[in-house]
């Protein structure tokens, strides 16, 4: 069972849940927490994991051989992302715009067209209190997180529960994140921000096709946008975690919700057994 | 003409809530929501739009079924598993071409993507560029370039001098493409251990590249202990700390108003983003 945990805006809970969500399930299943917020991961800072293992996150990047190359500029016109330009006598390449398709050097009619590494972030894992655990960190000054969250994500291992926290937004980090779970959870707060980017999420899942629910977090504040939009559209509210001075002090800390107020984890083991009636229900209508 | 760009790395710090504020306050401005992905200025400046103009972007692989000979190459070569069965998955197409390029049939076309559309708009603060990603698109980072090229065009045609920028949570390609260039991030951050990790990364990518950064302690007495931790960061980073906006649930019932909280409450909140403002306008009169 693959549950991601999402939420359109910055902020909102997503960590909050994904972390006290794995906490809350490791002593009756086998969990693993893979953290995909690859521009700001945070779990570790409330798992404290040990770290057993990294690998380097590489892209092939073109190496040209000057010596082959007849400066034919095919390889400047089959790159899609204006990485290569052939200027006069020259080849430059430009690695931080290159996606690392390989059209380059495959086309290249003089195979003149190597490729190298080059790191753009690192994958670490390891185990945090009988949690597996996996995390990705984009490298600071580099722009492409779906290559790091791919790599987050091969370290799925499918007979235990996974748990995905998924960045902020709706765009393709967003999807890179979400795309193969079972079960998708959206964290809101009651606030016209929260009900503005809530929808824009809804509709994200809705396009992957993925059963979802959503989680109210800082219930209490704002206004009851986003309870009527949910009753509208006949969302189900899964789980609600008031605004509360005693859990916002627990975050600041870093302390596991679960941990500085103990009688929150039925909440959370109630919020997966709800999870798992969804996804049956979906998967017996789904084979109707 | 001055660009301040407002980020935070971790999300909900509180940036459009200041962004807000801050184009009530500043003069002579154009405002740029750079956060194209989920973009909640609107909610705030209540938009009047004046012009609204697609943005095509980017390209996918359509493979016409009758060309096809179902020979697998494209299968073979495609890095990013975005062709299964024969037919294009237009979430994982990154629109390299690669396939097009190599078809023995020439059954593969790249066909343009409207990923999503920008406006110009006029609030009661004075021209507001903003745009909507289509969902689930790429290309975020392109899109925010044309977001900033717009909002320079307006400020260079309307004699303005700043544009005010509220940015995208992270730090990879849309923030990227939010700072090159700006002449000041203002960086927001919380006193939560996620926020000062999620500063020090994003103060990174602000030093990476040359970009000058002032830090703003929201909601610092929510833990005071972790607001020492990050003025004693910023001090041996010789970055200044340019206000300390208590937590107050005015900001919030100013939100769901649909005003800038400058203009809703007079409490500490206010005093201190005019001040951030102050202090802002004295760095950008200096540089």
């Amino acid at each position: 069972m693959i549950i991601s945990v999402a939420s359109g805006k910055g902020g909102t809970g997503k960590t909050l849940v994904s972390t006290n969500l794995a906490l809350s399930l490791k002593d009756s299943h086998k969990v693993m927490l893979l953290d995909c917020d690859v521009e700001e991961p945070n779990a570790h800072v409330f798992l404290r994991p040990a770290i057993t293992g990294s690998e380097a996150v590489l892209i092939p990047v073109p190496r040209i051989d000057e010596e082959k190359c007849t400066r034919c500029g095919k390889c400047a016109e089959v790159c899609a992302y204006n990485a290569i330009a052939v200027l006069g006598d020259h080849v430059l390449t430009f690695s931080q715009l290159c996606h690392g398709c390989g059209a380059c050097s495959y086309l290249c009619p003089e195979k003149a067209i190597s490729e190298e590494p080059r790191e753009m972030g690192l994958v670490e894992w390891g185990q945090a209190d009988g949690l597996e655990f996996v995390h990705g960190k984009l490298t600071v000054g580099e722009a492409m997180a779906p290559p790091i969250i791919r790599k987050v994500k091969e370290h799925y291992n499918s007979d235990g529960v996974v748990i995905i926290d998924v960045p902020p937004g709706t765009s393709c980090p967003v999807v890179e994140a979400v795309k193969g779970s079972d079960f998708c959870l959206l964290v809101t707060e009651p606030t016209p921000f929260g009900l503005n980017d809530l929808v824009l999420a809804v509709e994200t899942v809705r396009e992957l096709n993925i059963p979802f629910g959503i989680v109210l977090n800082r219930a209490g504040v704002g206004d009851a946008g986003v309870e009527e939009y949910c009753r509208k559209e006949n969302i189900p509210v899964l789980l609600t975690i008031p605004l509360d001075t005693e859990i916002a002090r627990l975050y600041s800390k870093g302390v596991p919700l679960v941990e500085g107020m103990p009688e929150w984890k039925d909440s959370f083991v109630q919020l997966f057994d709800r999870i798992g009636e969804m996804v049956d229900e979906r998967n017996r209508s789904l084979k109707r | 003409m001055k660009e301040i760009v407002v980020l935070s790395g971790k999300g909900g710090t509180g940036k459009t809530s200041i962004v807000g504020s801050l184009a009530a306050l500043a003069d002579k401005k154009v405002l740029a929501d750079c956060d194209v992905d989920a973009a909640d200025l609107h909610l705030l400046l209540k938009p009047r739009v004046k012009q609204e103009t697609e943005f095509w972007s980017g390209q996918l692989a359509h493979i016409d079924p009758d060309k096809c000979t179902q020979c697998g190459l494209c299968q073979d070569l495609c890095r990013f598993d975005a062709i299964r069965d024969f037919e294009v998955d237009p979430v994982s197409c990154e629109g390299c071409g690669f396939c097009s390029h190599i078809c023995p049939a020439e059954a593969i076309t790249m066909k343009e993507n409207l990923s999503g559309h920008w406006f110009i708009s006029d609030t009661r603060y004075g021209p507001l560029v903003h745009a909507r990603l289509g969902i689930a698109q790429e290309n975020s980072g392109k899109l925010v370039a044309q977001v900033r090229q717009q909002a320079r065009q307006i400020a260079g045609e309307r004699n303005l001098d700043c544009i005010i920028s509220d940015g995208p949570p992270g730090i990879g390609c849309p923030v990227i493409s939010s700072l090159s260039g700006a002449s000041l991030a203002l960086l927001v951050t919380e006193p939560t251990l996620s926020g000062i990790h999620d500063l020090e990364r994003v103060l990174g990518v602000c030093r990476h590249f040359g970009i000058p950064a002032v830090v703003c302690i929201n909601k610092h007495d929510i833990n005071e202990e972790n607001s020492r931790r990050i003025e004693d960061y910023c001090l041996k980073q010789g970055i200044g700390v340019a206000a300390r906006i208590p937590f107050d649930n005015a900001v919030t019932e100013a939100m769901v108003r649909g005003v800038p909280v400058v203009e809703y409450s007079d409490g500490g909140v206010s005093l201190e983003i005019e001040k951030l403002w102050r202090n802002i306008a004295g760095r950008l009169a200096a540089n």
